[in-house]
């Protein structure tokens, strides 16, 4: 029981650490959890099952989106409550049309998903409401939004670990395997696959929810930009999508190295994020853990 | 208003339809589902774009000269990117699925990336043969009804092609047994790598007629991607009659909500339309019970 005390520990630690850090470095951490967070989120449902989502910003644009409609009319806590409903029911919705089906009408439907959302909004903002943008006004400081981004890492890795020690997290590794094995050892695949689905995409709704506030003027060009579901997508491969801490091992240097290309190669940091998934698909297909695993083996061999 | 909306909804079907035919020799003889496959088509109407407006070149011209570029491009794509994925994929089932949506939605990145470089975000258009032409009572920019055209002769021969000739019954024994086909002395890589090419030139072809007449910009290659996948699972996977008609069908449903409703609704149509034939017959309108 080293390990889960360890990482208590140092949860302990990183909710100490914005008290005494600049502004700029707290604004780095709230991105790196935000991240962190998301891609947590993401490979607990993609991580075993193989079902590629594309559709992270979908729902991490409506948490955000959900967060500036109310941020005036409801307490706050009530809010980000709504935030992760709608997520919940869009997430049943989308899961009860695509996932008994074949995986790749998923990743197709996904893959649309955030363009469809984006447009019904935009063109519910324009001809409806008349307005396109909304302003959020709430009284939270970077630390609360760091503290609550926090949390839903914790929470994240916490609900992965006890999945992948559960009933659910052998079924979800089954029909990663063989969904036709799976189906005839009795596991009910389309039940499983929507809870599992659910569960990811309504943490990554919270998440857009809790990081909305920073923004202060929301527009679904903004929070429905596609980069966060690509970044979110190779950050869990990078690290190892099936691997509990494998999207955190991938989301730090990736947000860094984002961040660090953004501000230094404007114009051209997309070229360098596609060229670098493509490496990452063609010489990781397992993410750097399981690289590293298998160094370690090959170097065990040779010495002995 | 029935007849312009039955009009001008076949126009634009016939290019949908000629996207889709390409997507569909993509995913049905190479086996790989593109997710940059609408960045291609941008590419090319960027391309064209280009042509007219530096060298003054004519689209009809420029045309002849994008369809073989696109061909190489696509044989050097797959040469260079796709070729490694098939072969490590060998004998996992699944594995090449993921993995080509992985490295082509890569690929995707790098290509707006490219594309936002060159040409910036802004929306481009050409003004081209811009003058309305009388067909049946409706009025439709001549323009329309070349790249309408232009689809038409792409399109129908090669499903001649591939319907009358040998080397369209090579390509479909591939695409119906891969495993087998070598046996018959079929150089199965070789016919991918046909087959991926083919169905980059007909998305550059695609490109550069949707250039002549409609507004674009560098990030619209997801909305042409999902609505040539769309097409292609409404008319079952690798059927190439099928993508033809659902590509028709699905352009006069777009012009008919665009018309009647309002033309931010459209993308909202496709993706119910993909739904319901997903939960109706999930292996698409022509598709055959596997």
């Amino acid at each position: 029981m080293i390990r889960p005390a360890f990482a208590l520990l140092a949860l302990a630690v990183l909710a100490i650490v914005p008290l005494f850090v600049s502004d700029y470095e707290l604004g780095l951490m709230i991105g790196m959890a935000t991240y962190v967070a998301l891609a947590s989120a993401w490979a607990l449902f993609s991580g075993h099952t193989n079902y590629i989502s594309l559709a992270t910003v979908a729902f991490y644009g409506t948490g955000a989106y959900t967060v500036a409609v109310l941020n005036e009319s409801l307490p706050y806590p009530v809010v980000i409550l709504c935030a992760g409903l709608i997520g919940a029911a869009m997430a049943l919705l989308v899961g009860l049309s695509t996932l008994r089906l074949s995986g790749i009408y998923f990743v197709i439907f996904t893959f649309g998903l955030a363009e469809l959302v984006r447009q019904l909004i935009t063109w519910y903002e324009v001809t409806i409401t008349g307005t396109l943008g909304r302003y959020i006004f709430l009284d939270l400081t970077a630390r609360d939004i760091y503290w609550q981004m926090l949390a839903l890492v914790a929470i994240a890795i916490g609900l992965t670990a006890w999945i992948n020690r559960s009933r659910l997290g052998l079924a979800l590794r089954a029909i990663g395997d063989d969904e036709v094995v799976a189906a005839h050892s009795g596991i009910p695949l389309a039940r499983t696959k929507l809870f599992a689905f659910t569960l990811s995409a309504t943490l990554i709704t919270l998440v857009g929810a809790v990081a909305s506030p920073r923004w202060v003027y929301v527009e679904p060009l903004i929070v429905f930009n596609p980069t966060v579901s690509f970044l979110t997508v190779i950050m869990a491969l990078l690290g190892g999508a099936n691997r509990l801490w494998g999207p955190l091992v991938g989301a730090i240097p990736l947000f860094l190295l984002f961040e660090w290309l953004s501000v230094n190669f404007p114009d051209t940091y997309p070229i360098f994020l596609g060229l670098m998934f493509i490496a990452v698909v063609f010489v990781l297909p397992n993410g750097i853990l399981a690289g590293l695993d298998n160094l370690r083996a090959s170097l065990k061999r040779s010495k002995s | 208003m029935a007849m312009t909306t039955l009009v001008l909804g076949l126009v634009l079907g016939g290019t949908y339809a000629l996207l889709a035919l390409g997507l569909t020799l993509q995913y049905g003889i190479a086996r790989i589902m593109n997710l940059a496959y609408g960045e291609v088509t941008l590419l090319a109407a960027f391309v064209l774009v280009f042509l007219f407006q530096s060298a003054g070149l004519s689209p009809l011209i420029s045309i002849l000269l994008i369809g073989p570029a696109g061909y190489l491009m696509g044989s050097l794509l797959y040469a260079v990117m796709m070729r490694p994925l098939v072969q490590r994929a060998e004998g996992k089932t699944g594995k090449l699925e993921v993995d080509s949506i992985l490295a082509t939605f890569g690929l995707l990145f790098v290509l707006q990336g490219i594309m936002l470089v060159l040409f910036g975000a802004n929306f481009t258009s050409i003004s081209y043969l811009d003058q309305g032409v009388d067909v049946f009572g409706v009025s439709v920019a001549l323009n329309r009804l070349i790249a309408f055209a232009i689809c038409l002769v792409a399109g129908l021969s090669l499903v001649v092609l591939l319907a009358r000739s040998r080397w369209g019954l090579i390509l479909r024994a591939v695409a119906l047994t891969p495993g087998s086909a070598p046996l018959v002395g079929i150089d199965v890589n070789k016919v991918s790598r046909q087959g991926f090419a083919l169905g980059t030139a007909l998305a550059s072809i695609g490109g550069a007629s949707v250039a002549m007449y409609q507004t674009f910009s560098a990030n619209d290659g997801v909305v042409f991607t999902m609505k040539a996948l769309i097409i292609v699972i409404m008319g079952g996977v690798g059927n190439v009659v099928g993508a033809l008609a659902a590509g028709f069908a699905l352009g006069l449903v777009e012009t008919f909500v665009a018309t009647m409703f309002d033309p931010g609704l459209t993308l909202a149509a496709t993706f119910s339309i993909f739904l319901i034939v997903l939960i109706w017959r999930p292996q698409g309108l022509f598709g055959r019970r596997s």
